[in-house]
C-alpha cells in the first residue's frame, strides 16, 4: 500500500492527479434494495473491455479473407497456445454483453432512471445497445462458417426490406449485391475500427453524463427521501462501490474462463457459397425475437408484404425506444406508467419470442 | 424378309406395307386411319392417340399397319382391314418374335434408324429357354411384346420402359413370380422376392447406381438362360474381379467343383445377395463356414482365425474412433488423427476382400498395420482428452484464485466499514 | 464470500488491528496477484507465435517442383481429408480428392495404366477424376494446381 501511496503523488505532482478524481471521491451511490441493480451497467463495461483485449489478442492471427478467415481460426483454436482460450472468452463474453446490456436497459427502463435530466444518458445508452448488437452482428460472420454466411444472408437480406432506403443499405453492407469475400471484409472493418470508435467515444459519453448528474433512484424511493432526508443512505462510491463493483467483476471473469473451458466455442464447417443452406438456418439468440415474428407475419397483408411490415415496424420501436424520454411531457406520471407497462410487454415478448424461436423448426 | 408358310398374302402384303412406308415417308406424311377407329374402342382393341404417342416405332414414323398389315389411308373399315391389302389382324403370339424379326434382324434396315443397334435379338432368342419353348409350341412362354410392351414400346433408356435396367426385374416378375402361372414348369418363383433383399437391388433400383446387375446382367436378356453351376461364378466374377482372382487362387477352387458346389453362391447366394457383414464368416452358427467345417479340422480354426482378425481391427477402429468423437466434441483438435484412421478402415475394407483367399497369414499380415495405424490414433484420442483434463486443471486452479481475491475483498471492505 | 468471515472473527477478536489489516492485505494481494499471473500467464504464451506454419490459405502445398518423376502421384493432406496430387506423362499436374467415392478407401495412381486407381474393388478413374470401370458410382472431385515457384499448391476449385 505504501507503494500505492508513492505512485499517487509521482501522478498528483505531474497531473494534478489528486484535483483530477476529488469529485470521484465525493461521489456517492444511493444505497436501497435495489442497489445491486447498478452493478450491471458496470459489468458491460467490464466485458466490453474484455472484447477490447481479446479482439486486440485475435487480430494477431486473424486473416479476414474469404480463403483465409476460416483456416485462421482454425489455427488460433488449435495450434496458438491458449488460442482456444482468447477466442472462446471473446465469443462467449460477446453473448454475455449483449445479455448484460439489455438487462442494464430494463432495469433502467423499470427504474424509471431515464427522467429528466437523465435524458441523454438514456439516448446515449440506447445507440449503445445498438451498436453492441452490431458488434454481435458483424462478429459472427467473421470466422466465415456456413451458419455465420446464412445468418448474415438472411440478416442482410431483410435489411434489404426496409422500404426505399432498404436496397442500398443491403448492398452497403453486403458490399455487393451478395454475401462474398467482400461482405467479409467490410464487416471486418465494421467490427475492429468503426464500431469500436463509436462505441468508445459514447461510453465516454455516456460515463460523462453519469458521473456528473449521479445515480438516479427509484422514483417511489425518492419521494420517500424527499418527505424525510434521515432516510437517505448512500455508500461512497471510492472505494467502498468500486471495491463491491470489481468483486462483481471478478465473478464474472471466473464465469467467462468456466465457459470457456468447459464450453469451448466450436469451429463449424468452413461456408462454401454454392451449397445449399442448411435446414433451420436461424440467428443468434439476440436476434431470434425479431426473426421468429418476421417468420410469424403472414406473407402479405393487404398489399404490402409481410416482412417489410415487419421491418418497418420493428424501425418504428426502435424510434420510439431511442425517445421515450421525450414521449408524452405533460403527462409525466402516466406515461411513465404506460411505458413501465410497455416495458414489461416487450421484455415478455422477446423472451417468449426468443424461446419460441429456439424450439421452433 | 421371312416368308410364312400359313398365308401365302404376307408376302405381297408386306411388300405392299413398305411400299406404303416409303410412300409415307418421302411425302413426310403418316395417315393412320385406324387409330382414329381403334382410339375410341375399349380394351383389347383399342389402343389410344395418348398411348401410341409414346411408341418408338410411331415416332419414327411406322403405322398399325406395318406390323399389321392393311391400308392405312383408307377411311373404309373393309378397305382398311382387307386381305387383299394384306391385314393380319391380330399376331398370333408364335409369329411375334419372326415378326419383329422382320425389320430388327435385318441390319441394313436398322441401319437407316440406328446404325450402332443390334440386330442379333432374334437368333440370341432361339437360343433361349423362351425361344426353344416357343418352338415345341409352349404359347406361355415370353415373347418380344411381353417384355418391351406393345403399342406403347419405348427405349430402353427411357425410364418409363419396361426394359430399363431399373424395371427389368419388375417386367420378369410379371411371370417368374406368379406361383401359379409357373407351376406346371418346376422351377422357383421366389427369385423376385429374394432379389429385391439384396445389395443389387438396393443399388440399382433405389439409389439408381446403373453398374449393379439386374435380372437380365446375369441371365441375358434375348438369350435368356441360367448360368450352370460350373459357369455362374464367371459371371459375378465380371465385376467381382479381386474376389474371383482371390478364390481361384485359394484352396476352395478345387474344392468345391469337386464337390459340385458353384463358387460365390455357395456363401453369397445367387439372388437373395445380401450385404456380407463380419457374421458371415466364423465358427458359430450363423457363419457360412460350418456349413462344411466342423470343430478341429483346418479350416475351421482358419475360419475362427480370420474372424478374430477382422473383428479384432474393427474393434480397435471403433475405440479410436469414440475416443476422437468424445475429444472433439469437448473442443479439441483431432483432425489429423480421424484423418489417419480413413487409412487404417482401408485396411479393414481390403481385408475384408482378401478373406476370400482364406489365407490365415496373408490376412494377418494385412491387418497388422492397421492395428498400428488405429493403436496410434487411440493415443492421440488420449492425449487430446489429456490435454482438456489440464483445461479443467487450469480452470480449477483460476477460480481458486478469483475465489482468494472474493475473500480478501470481502475482508478489506469489512475492514474499511467497520 | 461469506463463508470465510465466521472462521475470522473470533480468532480476529484476539489479535490486534494491524496484524489482522496485514492479513487482510496478504490475502487480497495474493489473490489479485495470482489472478493477475493467472491471466496474464496463458497471454504471454498466446503472443508468442507457434512453431508449426499457420494453416493460411485454403490452398495446401501438396509438394514441391521435381519432387515428382513424370508419370507418377503422391497423396497428400487436404484440409481434413487425402488428395492425390498426379503428374501426367506429359509433364503437367492434376490434383483430385482422394477418397474413393465407393467406399471411401484412399486412391493411388498406378503408372503402368497411367489411372487412377482403388486397391479396394478395382476401381478406376481417368486423369479428369471421371470414374470409368468398376463399382465407383462417381468421379473424384478436381481441385485446382497453381505452381508458384518451388511449391505446388493445390485449392479446391470454387472460389467464395
Amino acid at each position: 500500500m505504501g507503494l500505492l501511496r508513492g505512485l499517487r503523488s509521482w501522478l498528483d505532482e505531474r497531473f494534478g492527479w489528486d484535483a483530477l478524481i476529488a469529485p470521484l471521491r465525493k461521489k456517492t451511490v444511493p444505497l436501497h434494495r435495489f442497489s445491486y441493480w447498478y452493478f450491471l451497467g458496470g459489468i458491460t463495461l467490464f466485458l466490453f473491455i474484455i472484447q477490447v483485449i481479446t479482439g486486440i489478442l485475435l487480430l494477431l492471427y486473424y486473416r479476414p479473407g474469404a480463403s483465409e478467415a476460416f483456416e485462421s481460426v482454425q489455427y488460433i483454436m488449435t495450434r496458438v497456445q491458449f488460442g482456444w482460450l482468447i477466442r472462446s472468452i471473446h465469443s462467449w463474453s460477446a453473448n454475455l454483453m449483449i445479455f448484460t446490456a439489455f438487462a442494464h436497459m430494463f432495469s433502467v427502463l423499470f427504474f424509471k432512471a431515464y427522467r429528466k435530466p437523465r435524458e441523454l444518458t438514456w439516448v446515449s445508452g440506447v445507440i449503445l445497445l445498438f451498436l453492441v448488437m452490431g458488434f454481435g452482428f458483424s462478429g459472427y460472420l467473421l470466422p466465415w462458417n456456413t451458419l455465420a454466411f446464412f445468418a448474415t444472408k438472411v440478416g442482410t437480406e431483410i435489411t434489404g426490406q426496409v422500404p426505399i432506403v432498404g436496397r442500398p443499405m443491403m448492398i452497403f453492407l453486403r458490399g455487393g449485391e451478395e454475401v462474398t469475400g467482400a461482405t467479409l471484409t467490410r464487416f471486418f472493418g465494421f467490427h475492429v475500427a468503426v464500431l469500436p470508435g463509436l462505441t468508445t467515444l459514447l461510453i465516454l459519453v455516456h460515463l460523462l453524463l453519469v458521473q456528473r448528474l449521479g445515480i438516479s433512484v427509484p422514483p417511489k424511493l425518492e419521494a420517500e427521501w424527499k418527505a424525510s432526508p434521515a432516510q437517505r443512505r448512500e455508500m461512497k462510491f471510492f472505494p467502498n462501490f468500486m471495491l463491491r463493483e470489481l468483486m462483481a467483476w471478478y465473478v464474472a471473469l471466473g464465469v467467462l474462463g468456466a465457459l470457456a473451458a468447459i464450453f469451448p466455442w466450436n469451429l463449424g464447417i468452413k461456408a462454401d457459397p454454392f451449397v445449399s443452406a442448411p435446414a433451420g438456418i436461424k440467428p443468434e439468440w439476440y436476434f431470434l425475437f425479431m426473426f421468429q415474428t418476421l417468420k410469424l407475419i403472414p406473407p402479405k397483408v393487404w398489399f404490402i408484404d409481410g416482412e417489410v411490415i415487419g421491418v418497418v415496424v420493428f424501425g418504428l420501436i426502435a424510434l420510439l425506444w431511442l425517445l421515450l424520454p421525450f414521449l408524452g411531457r405533460n403527462h409525466p406520471s402516466r406515461v411513465q406508467r404506460w411505458i413501465t407497462g410497455i416495458g414489461i410487454f416487450a421484455l415478455a415478448y422477446m423472451a417468449g419470442m426468443t424461446v419460441y424461436g429456439h424450439f421452433a423448426q | 424378309m421371312a416368308i410364312s408358310h400359313s398365308n401365302g398374302w404376307m408376302l405381297p402384303g408386306g411388300l405392299l406395307g413398305c411400299l406404303m412406308l416409303w410412300a409415307a415417308v418421302a411425302t413426310g406424311q403418316t395417315k393412320n386411319s385406324c387409330l382414329d377407329c381403334h382410339s375410341n374402342l375399349p380394351e383389347p382393341l383399342g389402343v389410344t392417340q395418348e398411348k401410341f404417342s409414346h411408341d418408338i416405332h410411331a415416332q419414327k414414323g411406322l403405322t398399325c399397319a406395318s406390323c399389321h398389315g392393311g391400308d392405312p389411308t383408307s377411311d373404309d373399315p373393309d378397305k382398311a382391314m382387307s386381305r387383299k391389302a394384306g391385314w393380319k389382324g391380330k399376331i398370333d403370339r408364335k409369329q411375334i418374335p419372326q415378326l419383329c424379326g422382320t425389320c430388327h434382324s435385318d441390319t441394313t434396315y436398322i441401319r437407316q434408324f440406328n446404325p450402332s443397334l443390334r440386330t442379333d435379338q432374334l437368333s440370341q432368342y432361339r437360343t433361349s429357354v423362351h425361344g426353344k419353348r416357343l418352338a415345341l409350341g409352349d404359347t406361355k412362354v415370353a415373347v418380344c411384346t411381353d417384355c418391351h410392351s406393345v403399342h406403347d414400346l419405348r427405349a430402353p433408356t427411357d425410364s418409363q420402359s419396361t426394359v430399363n435396367p431399373v424395371n427389368v426385374a419388375n417386367t420378369c416378375a410379371r411371370c417368374h413370380a406368379d406361383a401359379n402361372y409357373m407351376a406346371e414348369y418346376k422351377i422357383p418363383t421366389s427369385q423376385f422376392a429374394e432379389y429385391g433383399k439384396s445389395v443389387h437391388h438396393e443399388a440399382l433400383v433405389v439409389r439408381g447406381d446403373l453398374s449393379a446387375p439386374t435380372c437380365t446382367t446375369c441371365h441375358g436378356n434375348h438369350g435368356a438362360t441360367p448360368p450352370g453351376f460350373a459357369s455362374v461364378a464367371n459371371v459375378c466374377s465380371t465385376c467381382h474381379v479381386f474376389q474371383a482372382q482371390l478364390f481361384d487362387a485359394s484352396p476352395h477352387k478345387e474344392a468345391f467343383s469337386s464337390a459340385g458346389l458353384p463358387g460365390c453362391v455357395t456363401c453369397h447366394s445367387n439372388h437373395g445377395i445380401l450385404h456380407p457383414t463380419d457374421e458371415l464368416i466364423g465358427t458359430d452358427e450363423k457363419a457360412v463356414c460350418t456349413q462344411c467345417h466342423t470343430e478341429g479340422d483346418a479350416g475351421f480354426v482358419a475360419a475362427g482365425k480370420m474372424k478374430q482378425q477382422l473383428v479384432q481391427l474393427a474393434g480397435a477402429i471403433d475405440g479410436a474412433d469414440q475416443i476422437l468423437s468424445r475429444a472433439e466434441q469437448s473442443g479439441m483438435e483431432v483432425s489429423q488423427a480421424s484423418l489417419d484412421l480413413v487409412q487404417a478402415r482401408d485396411v479393414l475394407t481390403k481385408a475384408r476382400v482378401t478373406v476370400h483367399s482364406f489365407n490365415v497369414a496373408r490376412i494377418e499380415s494385412e491387418i497388422k498395420p492397421g492395428m498400428e495405424t488405429a493403436a496410434k490414433d487411440y493415443d492421440a484420442g488420449k492425449k487430446a482428452m489429456a490435454e482438456r483434463e489440464y483445461r479443467r486443471v487450469g480452470l480449477g486452479v483460476s477460480l481458486v484464485a478469483i475465489a482468494l481475491v472474493l475473500v480478501g475483498f470481502r475482508l478489506y471492505l469489512k475492514q474499511i466499514e467497520s | 464470500m461469506a463463508t470465510g468471515d465466521e472462521g475470522m472473527i473470533s480468532p480476529a477478536d484476539h489479535i490486534d488491528p494491524v496484524p489482522r489489516r496485514q492479513f487482510v492485505e496478504l490475502v487480497l494481494g495474493s489473490g489479485v496477484l495470482a489472478t493477475v499471473v493467472a491471466f496474464v500467464y496463458p497471454v504471454l504464451r498466446y503472443l508468442v507465435p507457434p512453431k508449426e506454419l499457420d494453416l493460411g490459405s485454403d490452398a495446401v502445398v501438396a509438394g514441391r517442383v521435381g519432387e515428382l518423376k513424370p508419370n507418377s502421384g503422391k497423396v497428400f493432406r487436404f484440409g481434413n481429408r487425402p488428395g492425390l496430387l498426379i503428374r501426367t506423362a506429359g509433364g503437367d499436374y492434376r490434383a483430385m480428392s482422394a477418397t474413393c467415392t465407393h467406399l471411401s478407401c484412399t486412391v493411388q495412381y498406378r503408372d503402368d495404366m497411367q489411372q487412377v486407381w482403388c486397391a479396394c474393388h478395382n476401381g478406376h478413374y481417368d486423369l479428369n477424376g471421371r470414374n470409368i470401370a468398376g463399382p465407383p458410382p462417381r468421379p473424384l472431385e478436381l481441385y485446382e494446381v497453381q505452381v508458384r515457384g518451388e511449391e505446388i499448391f493445390v485449392r479446391r476449385r470454387r472460389e467464395a
